[in-house]
């Protein structure tokens, strides 16, 4: 019997970059995305994160924990993101303190209730949904430091046909041998280090040959980054609101991404 | 002082291979620095360097084990005449990340290096030695010149495109602290490059370092109970591979005990930590890993 085509919207790093979030979600569903999911990373870098459990909750959004719902739920002293470089780690504690500080006791407890992962079926395909990846939470899956051999014995390893990670903030799909894919979905809540100010979701549609597209968001980035201004967040991180360029946390990059970059 | 001990110590199990190494030019270098873990010197050749086709049969089986990336050390690895055929074959199945003094770094060899980068769609990333804050310290370590000649290299890389990540140990005075490091990128930027990428290296008291420096005390050991967490550590994720087979990790090459076999199934036992060197890690707070 012939399968219908089902469409599923996927997005990670929010980030409370609530205005992004709605735009992403409004987006979607107009693209006819059946199902909404972020693979989380809901606070960070952004003003104002309990702003994005009402947009979550409106879109039925189904969320599983990023490094920074556990660590918030763990009521953690850092973000646990797995930088090993010092300015690094300095932006990222000043991004966790302000977003721990003002996170509900709600929200945070709620966030202790999320599954660390997703496994559907998708199209006939065995789809995981992970943060950073399937074996660590927080680990970096980037483009051209994740070659073919690694990720497909680490698709064989957790059983999955279809990766789909985040936590990186960049977006990218390789196909591996025997229709095997991994795809990072990237972030909305900042833009992916192009110099443009949209953020990226990715749009999956199944089929005999899968379909991923990454979809460029636009929203109100001015009102995000005045805001951040309001709520004092370091200038650096306005900076890449603004501009599309991302200023910190660039030591953890490889080669080619750190190129492609400005900073 | 370094030898293993008879007291029993933690076993550190392969968690995943990721990481490989290849002690591309063997003990083999252009540089005699006071400080080198494994004493690389121009007539050391402890280990040899390995061919192409020692390389080539390496990647085959650590990309059936799916390893993630792939890291080039010596001695100088550009003293290798087959480094760039194997940079080259290693970039067609993963990441490259290699080591280098950046004395051979001229711009014919930026500009292959170069070439190598955009062909794959896999990072090549260098990462360039530097010992303190001008000649005076770098030069008393790695020989006269030789500061000036690292910087040059460093340069014949940014204006080739590439962005090395200059590696410092320790040794730099207060280049630990953030001062200090603040003070080393501005070091850099005066050099022309204008998005610095350092990394802040731990030492390892063996080899000519334990001569320069001190050596382990005999209670610098790791004892059994310790508690050991093998993520943070390279034989948590990772092995060596070097002309004479397959090691533990790129610290232990001069230790018989540390050697583990010749092929890919000899990669995956648990390791014990029966060395001073693992002490630096545990003790120290600081990761061996990369």
């Amino acid at each position: 019997m012939k399968r219908m085509a089902e469409r599923i919207a996927v997005f990670g790093g929010v980030y409370s970059n609530h205005l992004a979030l709605e735009a992403t979600c409004r987006d979607a569903v107009s693209r006819g995305a059946e199902g909404l999911y972020c693979l989380g990373d809901l606070g960070a870098f952004g003003p104002h994160p309990d702003r994005v459990f009402p947009i979550l909750d409106k879109y039925g959004v189904r969320t599983i924990q990023g490094n920074y719902e556990e660590s918030l739920a763990r009521r953690s002293t850092d973000c646990n993101c797995g930088y090993t470089d010092p300015q690094d780690n300095h932006f990222a504690q000043i991004s966790f303190n302000y977003t721990a500080a003002r996170t509900s006791e709600a929200f945070k407890d709620w966030m202790g209730t999320l599954p660390k992962e997703f496994r559907l079926d998708f199209g006939g395909l065995q789809m995981l949904m992970a943060h950073g990846s399937p074996r660590k939470i927080n680990e970096f899956l980037w483009y051209s430091t994740s070659p073919v051999p690694f990720l497909s014995r680490l698709l064989e390893l957790h059983q999955a046909e279809l990766l789909l990670v985040s936590h990186t903030g960049l977006h990218w799909h390789r196909r591996l041998p025997a229709n095997r894919h991994v795809v990072n979905v990237g972030a909305i809540g900042r833009p992916a280090n192009d110099g443009r100010r949209e953020v990226w979701y990715a749009l999956l549609t199944s089929g005999t040959d899968l379909d991923v597209r990454f979809i460029p968001v636009e929203y109100d980035f001015e009102t995000l980054a005045h805001e951040m201004r309001e709520e004092k967040l370091p200038a650096e991180f306005i900076q890449t609101i603004r501009t599309g360029w991302w200023t910190t946390c660039l030591e953890v990059l490889p080669a080619k991404e750190r190129a492609a970059g400005r900073f | 002082m370094t030898t293993p001990g008879a007291l029993e110590h933690p076993r550190v199990p392969l968690l995943a291979l990721d990481t490989l190494w290849f002690q591309v030019a063997g003990t083999v270098c252009n540089l005699r620095c006071t400080h080198c873990f494994i004493s690389c010197a121009p007539d050391n050749h402890s280990h040899e360097m390995m061919t192409l086709e020692a390389v080539r049969r390496y990647l085959r089986e650590a990309a059936a084990l799916g390893v993630r990336e792939y890291y080039f050390t010596g001695g100088e690895p550009f003293m290798n005449r087959e480094i760039f055929p194997i940079l080259e074959a290693t970039l067609q199945v993963g990441p490259a990340t290699v080591l280098t003094n950046g004395l051979l770094l001229d711009p014919k060899r930026a500009a292959l290096l170069r070439a190598l980068s955009d062909a794959s769609d896999y990072s090549l990333d260098l990462r360039v030695s530097l010992d303190g804050w001008g000649p005076e310290d770098h030069d008393r370590i790695r020989g006269r010149g030789t500061f000036r000649r690292a910087l040059v290299g460093i340069r014949n890389l940014w204006l080739a495109g590439l962005n090395p990540v200059v590696t410092v140990t320790e040794l730099a005075d207060g280049v630990a602290s953030s001062r200090g490091r603040e003070r080393f990128i501005a070091l850099l930027r005066s050099f022309g490059l204008t998005r610095p990428r350092l990394k802040i290296l731990p030492l390892f008291r063996i080899g000519a370092e334990e001569r320069r420096g001190r050596p382990y005390h005999d209670w610098e050991r790791l004892a059994k109970d310790d508690l050991i967490d093998a993520e943070k550590l390279q034989c948590g994720s990772g092995r060596m591979v070097t002309s004479r087979g397959v090691y533990v990790c790129p610290i232990l090459i001069a230790h018989p005990a540390a050697r583990m076999g010749e092929t890919g199934l000899d990669w995956l036992h648990p390791f014990e930590l029966s060395f001073s060197a693992c002490y630096t890690r545990h003790a120290m707070g600081v990761t061996c890993r990369t």
